[in-house]
């Protein structure tokens, strides 16, 4: 069912205590896809992500990633991608630079210069030296999106990524998505309202 | 490019390490309870120096594991509020190296500063100058084992709201050893005796803990992510 290079997810069926909350799902997602996962709150759409990311385990079905399931391709899996929580996941004692510096290394050699070069294509160049804690919500969202282009990672998994932005913001956001999948990259983006980068899109709708 | 094991150790080092000292106060918490609580014994005690020398091994170190019991709350915690635990547990590192540097720098900034403060209290509470040397280094051996039981308790509780008496319930007992055998070690010291025995056992734990508490935590922590 999967293609080769690419995330594959089949029949993922995820309880909460007594709760079913992923029913079942299945998804692929190749190099140079977008897909919107979307549904009302409480439909799963994060415990999807969780899943996807490897940071939950499903009691039934597989994640794969080019075409092996990903606890048996942990490094590499992770090596290639990109998590944005729906939190920003900054420090808030450290600058936003240094917020990237710390998460970017751990996965790749990255220089000052780069990371500050994925600051200004998320229009907080400014922000760039002052601590987290005094940058607002939609600045934070901005670095943590920084963070995720300097992983330069094959597949981005986004939690709503367009909470807190402004109207430019959230125009900015769909340029780089269109920018990363026409690059030939894969997204996976869990948002509840409609995604407009101006290119061929899948959906998947989960069901409450 | 991928990054090293190594690299990635010893950014994740200075990465708590900064951290540590962008908040001075938290930092200088644990070591201010130490020398209070230290202080506060001399000043209950009836005023022999006998009895404060007899009984100041056992103050030492009663002290010294709770303070440093304070700081380990925050080991993982706060990286798990912030989320930024999930991005380190996603970096393409292994979960148990991230540990390992957590926990050191823990140890550095909390165990480490106790040491270097502990002939001050040692002074106070009438050790002989001749027993610091056995007195810094048990208190060097115990609190790093310190650090390591703490970090199983730490990723056991990271996920509750109020984990950290919890924490001193599952680390204290464990701790015991250390007591038994870090004032038993400085004791002996005091009294001019050889303390290699007691030593060599707090060396042997030390090396046990740190030898498979980091997997136990891993494990935890791992469990707590979910």
């Amino acid at each position: 069912m999967n293609t080769a290079a690419g995330l594959g997810v089949e029949k993922v069926h995820v309880w909460r205590g007594a709760r079913h909350v992923l029913k079942g799902v299945s998804l692929t997602l190749a190099p140079g896809q977008l897909l919107h996962v979307a549904g009302p709150n409480g439909s799963g759409k994060t415990t999807l992500l969780r899943v996807v990311c490897g940071l939950l385990r499903p009691e039934s079905g597989t994640v794969s990633w080019g075409g092996r399931p990903i606890s048996s391709v942990r490094a590499d899996y992770q090596a290639n991608l990109a998590f944005a929580s729906h939190e920003a996941a900054l420090k808030a004692d450290l600058t936003a630079l240094e917020n990237l510096h710390f998460a970017v290394g751990l996965k790749r050699r990255a220089s000052l210069q780069d990371l500050r070069r994925s600051l200004e294509r998320t229009g907080v160049a400014e922000c760039s030296d002052l601590p987290a804690r005094v940058l607002s919500a939609g600045q934070r969202r901005r670095v943590a999106m920084a963070r995720v282009l300097a992983m330069e990672a094959a597949l981005w998994l986004l939690d709503e990524p367009f909470t807190n932005l402004d109207a430019a913001g959230t125009e900015l956001f769909a340029g780089l998505l269109r920018c990363h999948v026409e690059g030939g990259g894969a997204a996976l983006v869990v948002a509840h309202h409609e995604l407009k980068p101006g290119l061929e899109m899948r959906r998947l709708e989960l069901a409450p | 490019m991928t990054v090293g094991a190594l690299a990635a150790f010893a950014l994740l080092l200075r990465r708590e390490l900064r951290l540590s000292f962008r908040r001075p106060d938290q930092l200088l918490q644990p070591l201010v309870f130490f020398l209070i609580v230290t202080t506060l014994f001399p000043l209950g005690l009836s005023l022999q120096l006998s009895l404060l020398r007899d009984m100041s091994p056992g103050v030492l170190w009663v002290a010294a594991l709770l303070s440093s019991l304070l700081s380990l709350d925050s080991l993982f915690k706060g990286d798990a509020d912030d989320g930024t635990l999930e991005q380190l547990a996603l970096c393409g590192q292994e979960l148990a190296l991230i540990v390992v540097a957590k926990t050191l720098a823990h140890w550095l900034v909390s165990g480490a500063a106790l040491v270097l403060v502990s002939p001050v209290v040692g002074t106070a509470l009438g050790i002989p100058p001749a027993a610091f040397a056995t007195m810094m280094l048990s208190l060097g051996l115990g609190t790093l084992t310190l650090s390591w039981l703490g970090a199983i308790g730490a990723a056991l509780t990271v996920g509750l709201k109020r984990g950290s008496v919890l924490l001193s319930l599952i680390v204290l007992p464990l701790a015991m050893p250390l007591l038994i055998f870090g004032a038993g070690a400085t004791d002996r010291a005091i009294s001019g005796s050889s303390a290699l025995g007691a030593l060599y056992f707090l060396g042997s734990l030390c090396v046990f803990t740190c030898t498979l508490a980091p997997f136990a935590a891993t494990i935890a922590l791992r469990i707590t992510l979910e």
